[in-house]
């Protein structure tokens, strides 16, 4: 965190009330906290992407190709026939106001751009210039804005201030889903070089090796083997946790951080910890090692380059079918996409679990399965010894990612495992959760220290709700099932809610699972002895 | 400016008829030709909409699930909010189309204390557009009776029961007292709402202002003006069988009414009032969330660039070797 990062009370301070400036003249102010960095040169050379340059947000020269309206024109002209979607949500928004103070960015910064109806229109304006009749001949009477360099420098600063968490479409009365809107202005400016470098960066390096963070096979090996190591420490069993094995029954896909970041890695261990107590035949890929897919907040076409490798790593281990790990924009990719993208996977089997025999219907032709969904039909089917009191020193909440639940539906699959091994867990107020689910403020792509302050406006409405049940019921930790989360989620509760952990759901598994042949565990996974918080680790054991 | 724009259109549409007809004399212009003209643009324009919608391909399946998925057996789907079937869709989209449900959800979020978020229910704009949109279509309606002789039953049922309250003389309509006063709401709402002023453009305000004037240029027809409805009937049978008279004796305020839904149905198609088709065509809302069941196909998919297990296994074979990790080649 910078020293000039403004205090808490400052920032709640949200003036609501509209400029005096029409919304029409563009004004943007590229201010320390609330923008992200440009992509970075050689990433995007690497990518293979058009005009890759130095050049930084806040300076007046973006160094735009020649003819750079004429890219975007030709390639807004290619979106509106290529997607149903869009062209239907620049041709019926009423305004009718309804998604104004849904989006997190406007409850939390009182910005007039942040409400999705305009950061919708700030593309509209110039489809309407562009595209529409009564837009060519009544130009700004019909709400029709040409293309300028003012616009565009817009667009780059409304367009990635928007986290694509669809919680304006669910308030829409016709589902205009300003994440796709924001998606396709992201991929206009992708044309003339433009993005951001929390983009560029885990894109390039994933693509090359497979993760965000551009760590080699061996170190990926190495954050594996540390953590079986440190599981057996924690709980004397030694877990197999195996990598590339060709003929597993099962390649288990997990975001990158769940291995490189913290608190993600408690989660690591849990699912370790896991696989091996039901005796699991699975492997890890460290080619196809990222489930978590950053190609999706810049483009379609890069989505499928990053998600190719997921089913072409099955084809070549030779496994039956996937799981997948805790990781939210992951299950956007996987749900709704990756089957369309890179399927059909007709080389795999419809999963079945070994275990209970359950045939997950509901995955029939991607053949791959989430964690959650696995986890609670194991535990449905009592095949997991557990001891909830393990959890007793937390007292939890549960945070739905935006992406399983406005993209997927994954609501009760999570609380049904949390609620089997945790002994307090209290639901955040209704309307900031499940299908209203407040974003973590810091997705695709926002997620980066030059925009701290932007991050923390944006994470105001769920940090106020953990508040809430950290007020009312003594909450001590909040659980997501989310890699960005994770990683957002902690400097968000240290800035509004001191006091508040962030964890994963399998990590709350891990310190409940009795494993065969264990010694006495002393610690939870955090290290943290249970005799601290007044309680006997191995009372029930 | 936006609003200032619109009431001068509304004043000018309202204007033209009252000169052109009550001065000069352009009855048949404005009784016959403009309305054939407005409807040929309507049907016409409102198809291509349609068309060129239903035209465009659908890439992805991306419905924005609203509930439980279906996933294990034990776990109880939501097959309205998040449907997984074409039949749930089918309901998903119905109520949307007749019961707004989407809107039905809003909230209002407030910043208490100076520290305390709150999302408390806020139905009326909920209200007022289901209020305005459903007496819109009984208006509609209603009108039939001066399109069809003998008078279909189920349109008397209709005026009866909206006659129900058997008040005035005409007997008031209860839905022409709903329309004008949600119409009004609709409208100031924009106008009070500082958020809503500053989002709205003047294709916000002129069909709100054009429906207010042909609702209120209606009422005035029917209770004060006590317009000639034989003779307009007379012209409407006369519009509808091809066979257009303009008999004499209609009053200017006809002329006024007929004009402003003419020029309602030329500015429908190339305006927001298309949402009327589009919200069927939400792959948002009209899509069933059964994505990882049955597979869908782009259209336009072309194969990408991508990096291969050879490629990668080629640049990190030897740091691959040293962990004594698995190879394809040694
Ligand atoms: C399938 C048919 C239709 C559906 C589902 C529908 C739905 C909606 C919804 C949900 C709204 C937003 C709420 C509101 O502002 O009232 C709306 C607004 C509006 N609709 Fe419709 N509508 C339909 C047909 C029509 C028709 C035929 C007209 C008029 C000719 C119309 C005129 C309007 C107007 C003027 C607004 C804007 C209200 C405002 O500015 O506040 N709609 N519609
Ligand atoms: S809720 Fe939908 S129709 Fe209403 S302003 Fe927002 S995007 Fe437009
Ligand atoms: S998708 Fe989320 S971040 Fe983007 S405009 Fe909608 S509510 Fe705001």
């Amino acid at each position: 965190m910078a020293e000039d990062v403004k205090k808490p009370e400052e920032l709640i301070q949200i003036d609501y009330g509209p400029p005096k400036r029409s919304w029409m003249d563009p004004a943007v102010k590229f201010e320390r906290g609330s923008y992200n960095y440009a992509a970075v040169k050689d990433n995007q050379e690497y990518l293979s992407l058009p005009f890759p340059r130095k050049w930084q947000p806040y300076e007046d020269d973006w160094q735009l190709p020649d003819g750079w309206e004429e890219i975007i024109f030709k390639g807004f002209k290619e979106r509106l026939e290529k997607y149903r979607s869009l062209r239907i949500f620049m041709d019926i928004c009423v305004r009718c106001g309804a998604c104004a103070d849904k989006c997190h960015f406007f409850i939390g910064s009182g910005d007039p751009k942040n409400m999705p109806v305009l950061r919708a229109e700030l593309l509209r304006s110039v489809y309407r210039n562009d595209f529409t009749t009564a837009g060519k001949v009544l130009g700004k009477f019909a709400g029709g804005r040409k293309l300028t360099v003012g616009v565009l420098k817009e667009w780059f600063y409304y367009f990635y201030q928007c986290t694509e968490c669809r919680r304006c479409s669910v308030f829409c009365p016709y589902g205009i889903d300003t994440a796709e809107i924001t998606m396709m202005a992201r991929e206009l400016m992708n044309l003339i070089g433009i993005s951001i470098e929390w983009i560029g960066t885990p894109v390039a390096n994933c693509f090359r090796t497979g993760n965000h963070l551009g760590i080699q096979p061996h170190g990926f090996k190495d954050s594996i083997d540390f953590a079986v190591d440190e599981l057996e420490e924690l709980t004397g069993v030694r877990v197999e946790a195996p990598i590339n094995k060709k003929g597993a029954e099962i390649l288990f896909v997990a975001p990158s951080a769940d291995y490189f970041a913290s608190p993600h890695y408690y989660t690591l261990l849990g699912y370790l910890q896991l696989f091996h107590e039901i005796g699991l035949d699975y492997t890890w890929s460290s080619y196809a090692s990222e489930g978590g897919n950053f190609g999706l907040f810049h483009s379609a076409e890069m989505m499928k380059r990053l998600n190719s490798k997921i089913y072409m790593e099955a084809k070549r281990l030779g496994v039956k079918w996937i799981i997948g790990g805790e990781c939210g924009h992951m299950w956007r990719v996987v749900h709704q996409y990756m089957d369309t993208l890179n399927g059909p996977a007709d080389f795999l089997e419809e999963p079945v679990s070994p275990f209970t025999g359950t045939r997950f219907e509901n995955t029939r032709t991607t053949k791959m399965v989430h964690i959650a969904e696995f986890t609670a039909d194991l535990i449905h089917h009592n095949k997991l010894k557990l001891d909830p009191s393990r959890n007793d020193h937390w007292r939890v909440t549960y945070h739905d990612s935006c992406n399983p639940v406005r993209a997927m539906g994954l609501l009760e699959e999570p609380r049904y495992v949390i609620n089997s091994v945790c002994n307090n867990f209290h639901e955040m107020p209704e309307n900031t959760i499940r299908e209203q689910t407040f974003c973590c403020g810091s997705g695709a792509g926002l997620g980066t220290d030059e925009n701290f302050e932007m991050r923390m406006r944006g994470g105001l409405p769920r940090a106020n709700a953990v508040q809430y049940v950290h007020d009312t019921h003594d909450v001590n930790i909040l659980l997501c099932m989310c890699a960005i989360d994770k990683a957002t989620l902690p400097p968000l509760l240290e800035y509004w809610v001191p006091g508040v952990e962030v964890g994963g759901v399998h990590e709350m598994v891990g310190n409940a699972l009795i494993m065969k042949g264990q010694h006495d565990r002393p610690t939870d996974l955090r290290g943290t002895p249970y005799e601290q918080n007044g309680k006997e680790g191995d009372d029930n054991v | 400016m936006n609003l200032f724009f619109s009431l001068v259109v509304i004043a000018v549409l309202i204007a033209l008829p009252w000169v052109l007809v009550g001065a000069a004399g352009l009855d048949y212009l404005f009784g016959v030709i403009v309305p054939y003209v407005a409807l040929a643009v309507f049907v016409v324009g409102l198809l291509m909409r349609v068309l060129q919608w239903a035209r465009l391909p659908v890439p992805f399946r991306t419905p924005t699930t609203c509930g439980q998925q279906k996933s294990l057996p034990w776990i109880k789907p939501s097959r309205l909010e998040n449907p997984h079937s074409t039949l749930g869709v089918i309901g998903r989209m119905l109520l949307e189309v007749l019961f707004f449900r989407s809107l039905f959800r809003n909230t209002r979020s407030q910043l208490r204390d100076g520290s305390r978020l709150t999302y408390l229910a806020d139905k009326w704009l909920w209200a007022g557009g289901l209020a305005f949109h459903w007496t819109f279509l009984i208006v509609v309606a209603r009108h039939f009776r001066f399109f069809l002789e003998p008078v279909p039953w189920c349109v008397s049922v209709m005026e009866g029961l909206d006659s129900f309250f058997q008040i005035g003389l005409p007997i008031i309509y209860l839905t022409d007292v709903i329309i004008i006063a949600a119409l009004t709401y609709l409208f100031f709402r924009r106008i009070v709402n500082p958020r809503l002023r500053y989002i709205s453009l003047a294709g916000d305000y002129f069909p709100l202002l054009l429906l207010l004037g042909i609702a209120v240029s209606g009422v005035w027809m029917r209770y004060f003006d006590k317009t000639d409805i034989v003779g307009i009937k007379e012209l409407s049978m006369g519009l509808v069988t091809l066979g257009p008279v303009v008999p004499e004796g209609i009053g200017v305020t006809f002329f006024i009414h007929l004009f402003l839904v003419s020029a309602l149905l030329i500015y429908f198609p190339f305006s927001k009032l298309v949402h009327a088709g589009g919200v069927f065509f939400s792959p948002t809302r009209n899509l069933a969330n059964n994505n990882r069941v049955k597979r869908h196909i782009n259209p336009w998919d072309y194969p990408v660039k991508v990096h291969t297990y050879e490629e990668y296994e080629d640049e990190f074979r030897d740091v691959m070797k040293a962990a004594e990790m698995p190879l394809e080649k040694e």
